[in-house]
């Protein structure tokens, strides 16, 4: 496998699973503010502070009103962190190496791509917007099916694998966040009736509800929930879940050691926090602490296996040229 | 029944499909039927199945624009196929061989005993001031000593019927993925029409070029490694790239992914490191190949690339300095050059060509300006040509003075009354000029794609066919008529 191709495989993959995350991170706050008494809540302005983009949108937006947000988040093509314009980036890198993904696959994924900007009305409408964003979600799943069920379980594959794995670990810590941020203070004691089923709603939007129930057998729970969403070893979309992943992918490559000692180093620091006792500042930083490990974890797969490491490793001449 | 063909003008063109008296040609005339059984809205649902396919598909090609750099653009078709009949066919085959034969022993030729000048058949001065022949590959011995494997041979139709060769593209020809991609989408839209008529299929081009690539391998004892090498996404014909490397599964290769070492082998980048490459389809002109050998500035070529090839560590298709014979003027001698190699007559005759470069065939066609087509010798893509009849007067003294210039640039071709195709325009049909692009892949044998490209001219009147400037395509049905 070119090392060219092994990461815009990689990109191809987060941007996906960056698309379907934002679609479900939109969800969960619509529907946290549908729980929550209005003045309680700040809205829709945490999801900004969440993708970590404050700044830029700053550029172009003066309020964080429900129509602007909504725009960055959904249809901005200038925006980095809209679904339109990760859908885009996974269409382009997906074009780069059209020839390596099935041909179905592609397909899907340009389709996915027009529908996007086509149905972008009903997107941004209070009524269509839900079907729009469960649509985003369900061509993603498709296109992961596709391609779990249509391509050679090779070392693209598996770079495929890890942009999902590192992607979505990255986005479920941020899905988190919101619950986190839209809460001034969990103590105030005006919100306690509401906190259960503004769990149950993050849950819901990481279609973990269900699994949450059968695998912890309790009672929508703070503490339970945390548990589960952070270091659940069954459920797909948990963080351990996914460093778990990432561990079996890596150790079918060669030189492994680097990227696997970052992979145990968030495994360990997830696995060996009592999440139950961190308050919601706490919990904020602990999350803030995680999305450092996924960028080295990153960052060493950057060093091993991709063009720009490869470069450097493989051919000195050039490195000593440029220099 | 919107479509009848008693209203279809065929007027002063040879039409593919309708004779002038309203009749369909006999290959035409189960299509032709099946047309006027169609009302609007079948129409309609036809072009927008075409049209989805297309888009979703993602058959594209790139185009560049000053506002918006580089954008994928979805392929224009029409769902209306070209027919030829198979017995026709055959003959155009014969001439192609034939034609692509000669070429290929013409450059081996140019690049070592120059016999063909010697002989005083081709003129010396004409060489030297190619810009296509490349003084680095003198006496290199590519295998099979064939330097064009790859060749696209364009083909028009005249009023009276006559098939010319317009040019022959023996560098990096583009559209063969056009022409197979055109072909399914047609099964998916028509495929009623597959059962009732005998077309010849495609399909096996692929698998065709892919054989043809691994013959030229230079290590014999393993399975070769074959790759296609492409400038990148930006290149209009990168969906062309993808698509033959996806079908013969191999890779597609930037620049930056290859490199050669001490050894001159040619290695590619891998996640598990270096990996020998032994034959590369290049889709990058030659002087862009080697920063060592040409361009300096490239960064789409390999350094070194030129060094592994002549030492034949690796295989080029088509050869570097290929190019030579696809020169303009190169073209207004190839029946020449046919009876000198093959000592045959040429089968498939070339369109009535001036030379600029001889005295009375310039003051011939310096005088005859508002009638020829004038074109500049190493120009691909309908760039820097005149169309005399449709330019203007200032034009046409900007072309006078171009040529006095540079005579040995131009060459001038009476404008053809090109044959057409009726095509879909709103839910009627009109004529439309077309041309053809057939692709000939050349090893141990020669192999003919069954038809190849027809791109039409979808403005009124036009001639132009190319993409890049409003042209679109049609399939192509070679078609055995029943007995």
């Amino acid at each position: 496998m070119l090392a060219r191709v092994a990461e815009t495989l990689f990109w191809m993959s987060r941007y996906l699973e960056r698309a379907e995350n934002m679609a479900r991170l939109i969800n969960v706050n619509a529907n946290l503010l549908l729980d929550i008494p209005k003045k309680t809540t700040l809205g829709w302005e945490p999801l900004i502070d969440i993708t970590g983009t404050r700044e830029h949108y700053l550029k172009s937006n003066e309020n964080f009103e429900e129509r602007s947000v909504l725009r960055y988040l959904v249809s901005d093509v200038d925006s980095p962190v809209s679904i339109v314009s990760a859908l885009k980036s996974a269409r382009e890198n997906a074009r780069t190496i059209r020839d390596v993904i099935p041909r179905e696959a592609w397909e899907q994924i340009n389709a996915l791509n027009y529908y996007a900007t086509d149905q972008l009305g009903a997107g941004l409408s209070k009524r269509g917007r839900f079907s729009y964003l469960k649509e985003i979600i369900l061509r993603n799943q498709t296109i992961s099916g596709l391609l779990a069920g249509t391509m050679n379980q090779d070392q693209g594959y598996l770079f495929i694998r890890m942009g999902r794995n590192l992607e979505r670990a990255d986005m479920t810590t941020r899905i988190i966040d919101v619950r986190t941020a839209n809460l001034i203070t969990n103590e105030n004691m005006e919100l306690r009736p509401f906190e259960n089923i503004q769990w149950m709603s993050v849950l819901k939007s990481l279609t973990a509800y269900q699994m949450y129930r059968q695998s912890m057998q309790a009672r929508v729970r703070r503490g339970d929930v945390l548990k589960f969403l952070f270091q659940s070893k069954k459920f797909p979309r948990s963080i351990y879940f996914c460093a778990q992943q990432l561990e079996q992918c890596v150790l079918q490559l060669p030189n492994f050691e680097e990227v696997l000692n970052q992979i145990h180093s968030l495994m360990d620091m997830v696995q060996g926090t009592d999440l139950e006792a961190l308050d919601q500042n706490q919990l904020h930083e602990f999350i803030d602490q995680c999305q450092i490990e996924f960028n080295a974890i990153h960052n060493a797969l950057v060093d091993n296996y991709f063009l720009s490491g490869r470069i450097y490793k493989q051919a000195p001449r050039q490195v000593q040229k440029a220099g | 029944m919107p479509i009848d063909w008693k209203d279809y003008e065929v007027k002063d063109f040879f039409d593919e499909l309708i004779q002038t008296n309203g009749q369909p040609r006999s290959s035409s005339a189960t299509l032709a039927r099946y047309l006027t059984t169609l009302s609007s809205d079948e129409i309609d649902s036809l072009r927008a199945a075409s049209e989805l396919s297309i888009k979703e598909m993602g058959i594209t090609f790139t185009v560049y624009t000053q506002e918006e750099g580089s954008i994928d653009r979805s392929w224009p078709f029409d769902i209306i196929p070209r027919i030829i009949p198979k017995s026709e066919w055959d003959r155009i085959e014969l001439g192609l061989k034939q034609r692509v034969r000669a070429l290929n022993l013409f450059i081996d030729d140019l690049y070592h005993d120059q016999k063909i000048i010697k002989n005083k058949v081709f003129p010396a001065e004409l060489l030297a001031n190619s810009v296509n022949f490349r003084k680095e590959c003198i006496g290199v011995n590519p295998p099979l000593n064939i330097w064009a494997h790859i060749c696209g041979s364009d083909l028009v139709r005249d009023a009276d019927g006559t098939m010319y060769v317009l040019e022959d593209n023996l560098r990096v020809p583009s559209g063969v993925s056009y022409m197979l991609e055109n072909r399914s989408v047609m099964k998916r839209v028509f495929p009623e029409m597959f059962e009732a008529m005998s077309v010849q299929p495609v399909d096996d081009y692929p698998s065709q070029l892919f054989d043809m690539l691994c013959a030229l391998a230079p290590r014999k004892q393993v399975q070769p490694e074959v790759v296609v090498l492409t400038p990148g996404i930006y290149n209009s014909a990168y969906f062309e790239h993808a698509y033959l490397a996806q079908q013969m599964g191999c890779e597609l290769v930037e620049g930056r992914d290859l490199t050669v070492e001490s050894d001159d082998c040619v290695y590619m980048r891998t996640v598990d490191g270096l990996q020998r490459v032994d034959v590369i389809y290049r889709r990058i002109d030659d002087l862009f190949l080697d920063p060592d050998a040409f361009n300096p500035e490239s960064s789409l070529g390999v350094p070194g690339l030129m060094r592994a090839w002549k030492k034949g560590k690796v295989a080029l298709a088509n050869a570097p300095g290929a190019g030579v014979a696809d020169d303009k003027v190169v073209y207004a001698f190839v029946p020449e050059i046919i009876k000198y190699y093959l000592g045959e007559d040429v089968i498939l005759p070339n369109v009535p060509t001036y030379r600029c470069m001889y005295d009375d065939e310039r003051e011939y066609v310096l005088k005859n300006l508002d009638l020829l087509v004038v074109k500049p010798a190493n120009e691909s893509g309908g760039y820097g040509m005149m169309i005399g009849p449709a330019a203007s007067k200032k034009e046409r003294e900007k072309f006078a003075q171009l040529i006095k210039a540079d005579p040995r640039n131009y060459i001038a071709q009476p404008t053809l009354s090109l044959s057409t195709v009726p095509t879909l325009v709103g839910d009627k049909v009109e004529p439309r000029h077309v041309d053809l692009r057939p692709f000939i892949l050349s090893s141990s044998d020669i192999n003919v794609t069954m038809g190849g490209l027809t791109r039409v001219a979808l403005r009124k009147g036009s001639l132009v066919v190319n993409s890049s400037q409003g042209g679109g395509s049609k399939d192509t049905w070679i078609v055995e008529e029943d007995k």
